[in-house]
C-alpha cells in the first residue's frame, strides 16, 4: 500500500519519463445533465504529471460536476476518462482511489471526535484487524514531513483549525497513494497565512510527481498556485491557457464575458430616503471567525441593490444580521431611520421587513405543513387571519387562495403539504408570503437558485414590482445576468467586505468579475 | 435488480388507512396461530375478549378504567411529540402526579373543606407532573441535554420516591394486606359513573377537544406546529422557540400528572403499589398510533384498553394467560412501524443504475 | 467469609447480567441505534434459556437458545429502524411490550402438564458457581473467584469488548458509524450492515444477561424476574459513557445496591434503600448533563453523535 520500495518508485518514474507526453489524466467529451440543466457540455480536460491545473468559473459553471465525475461521485452521460493513457471506468470513490485520484471537498469528510490517526485509516480495507498504530504514525509523520504538512497525529479533529483539518484531508489522500489530488475551493476556509502554506504543499507535491486540479473562483489563487488554467462558463470550456500567458483581467473577461443584457422594464429610478443603513457592521460566523468586516452601505426606498459575490463570502451572515437572526459585534443597523441594531427577528418583522432565505427547503418553507400554513406564517398574529388568540381557518384559506392565484403557485390544493411541491413552487410560496407581508424592505438571498426559466422570470418580476411600489430590495445573487437585469445599483462582497458599489448604467462586467474574485482595483 | 424506496409525490391516503387495518389483521392472524399452537380456539378466544371488553356494562366500565389514563397520558405525550420532544417520562410524571394528589388528600384536609379537597388533589397532580416534565424541558432548551434519556431516568426516581412514601412515612399501619397509604377521606374521591369508571373520562374527552382546538385553531398551537416541523423556520418568523417548548412540555407533564391524580382519587383512593401498570409507556404507543391527533387518541386508547381487559377476561374464563392482550398489542405495532414508511415512500424494483441524482 | 467478601460476592453475581447486557447495548448504541427493547429481550432471554434447559437438561443449549431469541428480537428492531426508518423510540418500546407480554404468556403455557403448564416454581439445572480450592478462604479475592462460568466469561468479555472497540479496525468503523454516518459512508463503510450487525450482537448479549438471571442468579422463572433491570441497563450505558470498560462500575454499583437492599430490608429499614436505589439514576442524569455541558468532555467520551437519528443516504 503505502510502502512502495525505492526501487519500485525509481522504476515507475523512469517508465513515466518515457511516456511523459501521455497525460496523467484525460477526460474526453464529458457531458452530464441534470433535470433542467446541462452541467457539463462536451468538456475535454488534460492534466499532465506534475502539473497544477486551475478550474475557474462562476457558480453553476460546471466545475464541481466535472470533478465529481472524475472522483467517482457522478457518472457522465457521455465521454471517457483515461488515466495514464488507459481508458478507465470510475463508478465510485473507491474506483477513483484505485486509480490514484482523490478529492478534498469543501465540507471535510472527517469524524470530529476521533483523532487524526484514526481518521487517516478510516475505511481502509487492507489495514489489519488490529492496526499497528505505531506504524501508521511513523508512515504518517514521514508523509507529513515530506510534504511540509505539519500535523499532530493525536489531536482530535474538533480541536484542529480548519486549515489543519484540510491538511489531514490531504494527508489522507497521500496515505492512500493518490497521484492526482482534486481540491474544491481550497482557500475558501483558510487564512492568508494558511493559504501560503498550502501553496508550499502543492509545490512540494509537484516535485514529488503528483498532480493537482483545484476548483476556484479566486484570481489570486489561480495566479499563485496553477501552471495552467481552464475557464468554464455554463458547462462549456471557454478558454484554456498556461497561467503565465494570461493576466487577471483577461481571466475575468473569460470568466464572466457575455453580451450585455438589457434591464427588465421598470419605472424610472427615483429612489426615496434610505430605508436600510448599515454602518461599520462586524459580525462573526458560525465558527467564531469574522464573517463581516467593517461593512457599510445604504439601501434606498424604491431601489434594488444587488449584492454580487460568490457564495460563502458573507452573504448569509449579512442577511442574518439585517433580519435579526445574527448578532453584530460592532456597528449600527437602521431601518427607516429607526435604530434596529441587534433587535429580535420579531421586532424587525414588525417593521415590515421580509426575508427570502437562502435555505428554502427547510428554513424558508416548512415541508410538513400545508401551503396555506406556510403562507400564513408571517401574518397569523393579527387580523384578518386571527381574532385575538384564535385563528380563523376560513380566512386563512381565502388568504392562501388569493396568493396562490396571484403568484400562480401550482398546487393541488391549499392544504397540500409543501414537501410535495416542486422547487419552483416552493420558492413561489415563500415569495408570496414574504412579498405579501413586506412593507418597507425585502431581503432576497439567491431567490432564483435552482429554478427554471419561467419561475426565475416571475421572481425577478415580483422583485421589480416591489421596487416600483417604493420598497427597498436587497438582492443577493451569484448570477451576474440576474443582477444586471434587475438591480439599480450593484455592490460586490468579498470575504465579508463591500468592495465597491456601482450604478447600473456604469457597470463594467469585467471589473465586477475581478472584484468578486478578490482583485482590488488598485492592483492593475 | 435492487429494491429502492422512492419518495412519493403526495402522502398516500390509502396507506394511512390501510396500514393500521392490515397491521391489525396481521396481529389477529399471528395471534390466532399462537393460540392454535397452544390448543386454544382463536375465534372463541377473540369473541371472549370482545365480550369481556364491551359485552357487559361491567366489562365496558373496566375498559374505560384502563382507557382513561391512557387517554390522558397519550394526550400529554402527543403534545411533546408534536414538538419532536421525546418525552418518555410520562410514567414518572403520572406517578408523581399521583403522589402529589395523595399528599393533598391525606394532609391538607383541614385547609380544603368539602369538594375543594378533590380539586386541590387534582391540581396538585397537575403541578407535580408539570414540574417533573419541566425539568427535562429546561435541560433541553438551555443545555441541549438529550430528553429521551433524562425523562426515562426520571421515571425511576419518581417511582422509587413513591415507593418510599407508601412503604415508609405514609404507610397505613392497618395495611389491608396491600402496602400503601391510608385511604383518603371521601371528599377526595373522584365520583364514579359506572362500575369503577369515573368522571375522569369526561375530563379526558374534554381535554382531547381542547387540545385539538389549541393545536388547530389558536395562534399558539400554530406556533407549536411550526416549531415541531422546523425550529429554524420558526425562528425566522419570530417565534420564541425555547420558551414555547418549555411551556408545551410543561403542559404535557401536567396532563400526565393529572392522569396520576385520577388514578389515586378515582380508582384506588389511596397511594399504593400498582399505581401505574406501564401506562406511561403504552401512552407513547397510543400517541404514535393516533398520529398525534388528539381526536383519534381516545379511540386508540379505548382499543388498547380493550385488548388489555379482554386479555384479563380470557384469563378468567378460558385460563389463557392475560398477557395475550399485550402480545397482540406488540404484534399490531410491528407491521404498523414497518408500514409507516409506505405513507411517504413506495417500493420500486430498479435495474442497476445509470447516472446518479445530483447531490 | 467476612461481611465485605460476602457482599462483594453477591454484588458481582448480581452485576453479571447487568454487565453483559450493558456491553451489548453499548455496541448497539455505538452505531447510532437506540434500542429501548432491552427489558423485553432480557425477559425473553431468561424465559427461553430456562425452558430450553428444563426440557433438554443442557445448559449450553439454554444459553444458545437465549442468544438466538435475543438476536431475532434485535433483528426486528434493526429492520424496523434501519430499513423501514421507523421511529427508534417506538420500535424499541414495542419490542419491550411484546417481549414482556410474550414471555409472560409462554411462562404460563410452556410448562409441563404436571405444573399446570406453568414454568413458575419449577427447578432445572443451574449454573453453579465454582471456585479453586486455594482461593476459598482469601478475603476479597475469593469473592471474585467464587462465581459461575458466565461471570468468569464476563471477566474476559469486558477487556475484549474494550479492545475490540478501541483498538481494532472493525471497532474503529463501528465507532465512526455512530459518530458521523455520513463520513463513514463517504469512506466506504456500509452503515446499514454495521447497524444490523451490532444491533443483533447487542440483542444476543442482552438475552445472555437474561439467561444468567434464570439459570444462575434467581434461578428459575417468574414474571418479574428482571425487576426492571432492562431499564437500568439503558441508564448504565450512559453511566459508563459508552465505554465497555466502565460498564462494570455501574453494574457493580447497581448490582451492589440491589444486593445490599435485601440485607437492609431484613433489618426493617427500607427507607434508605429506596433513596440509595435512586442514586444511580440521579447519577446518570448528572453524567448526561455533564457530558452535554462540557463540550470538550462530550467529544472525548462521546455519546455517539448520531445516536437515535435515522440515517438516509439519499436525503443528503
Amino acid at each position: 500500500m503505502f510502502a512502495q520500495s525505492n526501487a519500485c518508485r525509481l522504476f515507475l518514474s523512469i517508465r513515466s519519463m518515457n511516456d511523459s507526453n501521455i497525460p496523467k489524466v484525460e477526460m474526453r467529451r464529458i457531458s452530464k445533465s441534470f433535470p433542467g440543466v446541462v452541467a457539463n457540455d462536451c468538456i475535454d480536460l488534460k492534466l499532465h504529471k506534475g502539473e497544477v491545473l486551475a478550474l475557474l468559473g462562476e457558480n453553476g459553471a460546471g466545475k464541481s460536476t466535472l470533478m465529481n465525475i472524475l472522483c467517482g461521485l457522478y457518472r457522465p452521460d457521455q465521454g471517457e476518462i483515461y488515466i495514464d493513457g488507459q481508458q478507465v471506468e470510475i463508478h465510485s470513490p473507491r474506483d477513483a482511489q484505485k486509480y490514484g485520484i482523490g478529492m478534498v471537498h469543501q465540507s471535510f469528510k472527517l469524524v470530529d471526535s476521533m483523532n487524526v490517526l484514526e481518521n487517516i485509516i478510516l475505511g481502509l480495507r487492507n489495514e489489519p484487524f488490529v492496526p499497528d498504530m505505531k506504524l501508521v504514525r511513523k508512515q504518517l509523520m514521514e508523509l507529513a514531513s515530506q510534504y511540509h504538512l505539519s500535523v499532530d497525529p493525536d489531536a482530535c479533529i474538533w480541536q484542529l483549525s480548519v486549515g489543519e483539518q484540510q491538511r489531514v484531508e490531504i494527508l489522507k489522500l497521500l496515505y492512500r497513494n493518490a497521484e492526482v489530488l482534486i481540491l474544491d475551493e481550497p482557500t475558501a476556509v483558510l487564512t492568508p497565512q494558511e493559504a501560503h502554506e498550502l501553496n508550499r504543499v502543492i509545490k512540494t507535491m509537484k516535485q514529488e510527481g503528483k498532480s493537482a486540479i483545484f476548483i476556484t473562483h479566486k484570481m489570486e489563487e489561480v495566479i499563485e498556485f496553477s501552471d495552467r488554467v481552464m475557464v468554464l462558463q455554463k458547462g462549456r470550456v471557454v478558454a484554456e491557457t498556461p497561467t503565465s500567458e494570461t493576466s487577471p483581467k483577461e481571466l475575468a473577461r473569460m470568466m464572466v464575458g457575455r453580451e450585455v443584457l438589457f434591464q427588465i422594464e421598470r419605472k424610472p429610478y427615483s429612489p426615496g430616503k434610505a430605508i436600510l443603513e448599515l454602518s461599520h457592521i462586524e459580525a462573526l460566523g458560525d465558527r467564531g471567525l469574522p464573517a463581516l468586516k467593517d461593512l457599510s452601505f445604504s439601501l434606498k426606498a424604491g431601489e434594488i441593490l444587488g449584492i454580487a459575490g460568490v457564495d460563502g463570502n458573507g452573504q448569509r451572515e449579512l442577511a442574518e444580521v439585517v433580519t435579526g437572526l445574527r448578532k453584530s459585534t460592532k456597528g449600527t443597523l437602521k431601518i427607516a431611520d429607526k435604530d434596529m441594531t441587534n433587535k429580535s427577528p420579531l421586532e424587525i418583522i414588525r417593521e415590515g421587513v421580509a426575508h427570502i432565505p437562502q435555505d428554502r427547503a427547510s428554513v424558508g418553507a416548512v415541508g410538513d405543513l400545508s401551503v396555506a400554513s406556510n403562507l400564513a406564517m408571517k401574518q397569523y398574529r393579527s387580523k384578518p387571519l386571527a381574532q385575538g388568540i384564535i385563528l380563523l381557518p376560513k380566512r386563512i384559506i381565502d388568504f392562501a387562495r388569493k396568493l396562490i392565484d396571484k403568484f400562480r403557485i401550482a398546487t393541488p390544493s391549499p392544504n397540500t403539504q409543501v414537501k410535495f411541491l416542486s422547487g419552483g413552487n416552493v420558492q413561489k410560496t415563500i415569495l408570496a408570503r414574504e412579498i405579501g407581508a413586506a412593507r418597507s424592505l425585502i431581503i432576497a438571498v439567491y431567490p432564483s437558485r435552482g429554478l427554471d426559466v419561467g419561475a426565475t422570470e416571475s421572481v425577478r418580476r415580483q422583485l421589480i414590482n416591489m421596487r416600483d411600489e417604493g420598497l427597498g430590495v436587497l438582492l443577493f445573487s451569484e448570477d451576474l445576468d440576474e443582477l444586471m437585469q434587475v438591480s439599480d445599483r450593484i455592490a460586490v462582497i468579498f470575504e465579508g467586505r463591500i468592495m465597491d458599489i456601482f450604478d447600473a448604467e456604469n457597470i463594467d462586467i469585467e471589473h465586477i468579475g475581478m472584484l468578486m474574485a478578490g482583485m482590488k482595483t488598485e492592483v492593475y | 435488480m435492487r429494491f429502492v424506496f422512492e419518495k412519493r409525490k403526495a402522502t398516500s391516503i390509502s396507506a394511512l388507512i390501510l396500514v393500521p387495518l392490515i397491521s391489525f389483521a396481521v396481529s389477529l392472524c399471528l395471534t390466532a396461530l399462537l393460540l392454535t399452537i397452544f390448543g386454544a380456539d382463536p375465534l372463541k378466544t377473540y369473541s371472549a375478549m370482545a365480550i369481556g371488553a364491551f359485552g357487559s356494562l361491567h366489562g365496558f366500565a373496566e375498559t374505560l378504567v384502563k382507557a382513561i389514563p391512557l387517554m390522558m397520558t397519550g394526550l400529554g405525550v402527543a403534545i411533546a411529540f408534536q414538538l419532536k420532544f421525546w418525552n418518555i417520562g410520562a410514567e414518572g410524571q403520572l406517578t408523581l402526579g399521583g403522589v402529589a394528589a395523595a399528599g393533598v388528600a391525606l394532609f391538607l384536609e383541614q385547609y380544603l373543606p368539602g369538594p375543594f379537597l378533590l380539586v386541590g388533589a387534582l391540581l396538585g397532580g397537575l403541578l407535580a407532573g408539570a414540574l417533573w416534565a419541566g425539568i427535562p424541558a429546561i435541560l433541553k432548551t438551555s443545555l441541549n441535554v438529550d430528553e429521551t434519556l433524562v425523562t426515562l431516568m426520571m421515571n425511576y426516581i419518581a417511582i422509587l420516591f413513591s415507593e418510599y412514601l407508601y412503604y415508609g412515612p405514609w404507610r397505613d399501619p392497618k395495611g389491608y394486606g396491600f402496602p400503601g397509604s391510608r385511604m383518603f377521606s371521601s371528599n377526595a374521591w373522584l365520583p364514579r359513573i359506572v362500575g369503577r369508571a369515573h368522571i375522569g373520562i369526561l375530563i379526558a374527552l374534554f381535554v382531547a377537544l381542547v387540545l385539538w382546538f389549541i393545536l388547530r385553531r389558536t395562534r399558539w398551537g400554530f406556533e407549536l406546529q411550526i416549531i415541531g416541523a422546523s425550529q429554524q423556520a420558526a425562528r425566522y418568523q419570530g417565534v420564541a422557540v425555547e420558551r414555547n417548548i418549555v411551556l408545551a412540555i410543561t403542559l404535557s407533564g401536567a396532563l400526565c400528572g393529572l392522569a396520576g391524580a385520577f388514578e389515586v382519587t378515582g380508582i384506588s383512593h389511596r397511594l399504593q403499589q400498582g399505581l401505574s401498570i406501564g401506562y406511561g409507556y403504552t401512552a407513547i404507543i397510543v400517541a404514535w398510533m393516533s398520529q398525534l391527533n388528539p381526536l383519534v387518541i381516545p379511540f386508540v386508547a379505548v382499543a388498547l384498553a380493550a385488548l388489555s381487559v379482554g386479555g384479563d377476561q380470557v384469563q378468567m374464563i378460558m385460563g389463557l394467560p392475560a398477557a395475550m392482550g399485550t402480545v397482540m398489542q406488540g404484534l399490531i405495532l410491528f407491521p404498523m412501524l414497518a408500514g409507516s414508511l409506505f405513507t411517504e415512500y413506495r417500493l420500486l424494483a430498479v435495474k442497476d443504475n445509470k447516472s446518479n441524482l445530483p447531490g | 467469609m467476612d461481611f465485605v467478601t460476602s457482599i462483594l460476592t453477591i454484588t458481582i453475581r448480581a452485576g453479571t447480567s447487568l454487565t453483559i447486557a450493558t456491553i451489548g447495548e453499548i455496541f448497539t448504541e455505538r452505531t447510532g441505534i437506540l434500542n429501548l427493547g432491552v427489558e423485553g429481550i432480557m425477559l425473553m432471554g431468561a424465559l427461553s434459556a430456562f425452558t430450553a434447559v428444563f426440557y433438554s437438561h443442557s445448559i449450553m443449549l439454554g444459553i444458545l437458545v437465549a442468544m438466538v431469541i435475543g438476536g431475532l428480537l434485535a433483528l426486528i428492531h434493526a429492520f424496523l429502524t434501519t430499513t423501514m426508518r421507523a421511529n427508534q423510540v417506538v420500535s424499541g418500546l414495542s419490542i419491550t411490550l411484546f417481549g414482556t407480554g410474550f414471555s409472560s404468556f409462554l411462562g404460563q403455557r410452556l410448562g409441563p402438564e404436571s405444573n399446570n403448564f406453568r414454568l413458575v416454581g419449577l427447578r432445572a439445572e443451574r449454573i453453579l458457581p465454582f471456585a479453586p480450592k486455594w482461593a476459598k478462604d482469601i478475603p476479597i479475592l475469593s469473592a471474585f473467584l467464587n462465581q459461575d462460568i458466565i461471570t468468569y466469561l464476563v471477566y474476559l468479555l469486558i477487556p475484549l469488548a474494550w479492545f475490540f472497540l478501541y483498538k481494532t479496525r472493525p471497532g474503529l468503523w463501528l465507532r465512526s458509524v455512530g459518530e458521523d454516518p455520513y463520513t463513514a459512508d463517504a469512506m466506504g463503510i456500509d452503515v446499514t450492515k454495521t447497524r444490523y450487525f451490532y444491533t443483533i450482537i447487542g440483542g444476543m448479549l442482552i438475552a445472555l444477561g437474561g439467561a444468567h438471571l434464570s439459570l444462575s442468579y434467581t434461578p428459575g422463572w417468574s414474571e418479574n424476574i428482571t425487576g426492571g433491570r432492562g431499564w437500568i441497563v439503558i441508564a448504565l450505558v450512559i453511566f459508563s459513557m459508552w465505554n465497555p470498560a466502565r460498564a462494570v462500575w455501574g453494574s457493580l454499583l447497581f448490582g451492589g445496591i440491589n444486593a445490599v437492599q435485601f440485607r437492609l430490608q431484613a433489618s426493617g429499614t427500607s427507607i434508605p434503600a429506596n433513596f440509595l436505589n435512586m442514586l444511580p439514576y440521579i447519577g446518570t442524569i448528572i453524567v448526561l448533563v455533564a457530558i452535554t455541558w462540557w463540550e470538550a468532555l462530550s467529544k472525548k467520551v462521546g455519546a455517539p453523535a448520531a445516536l437515535g437519528s435515522s440515517y438516509m443516504r439519499e436525503e443528503k
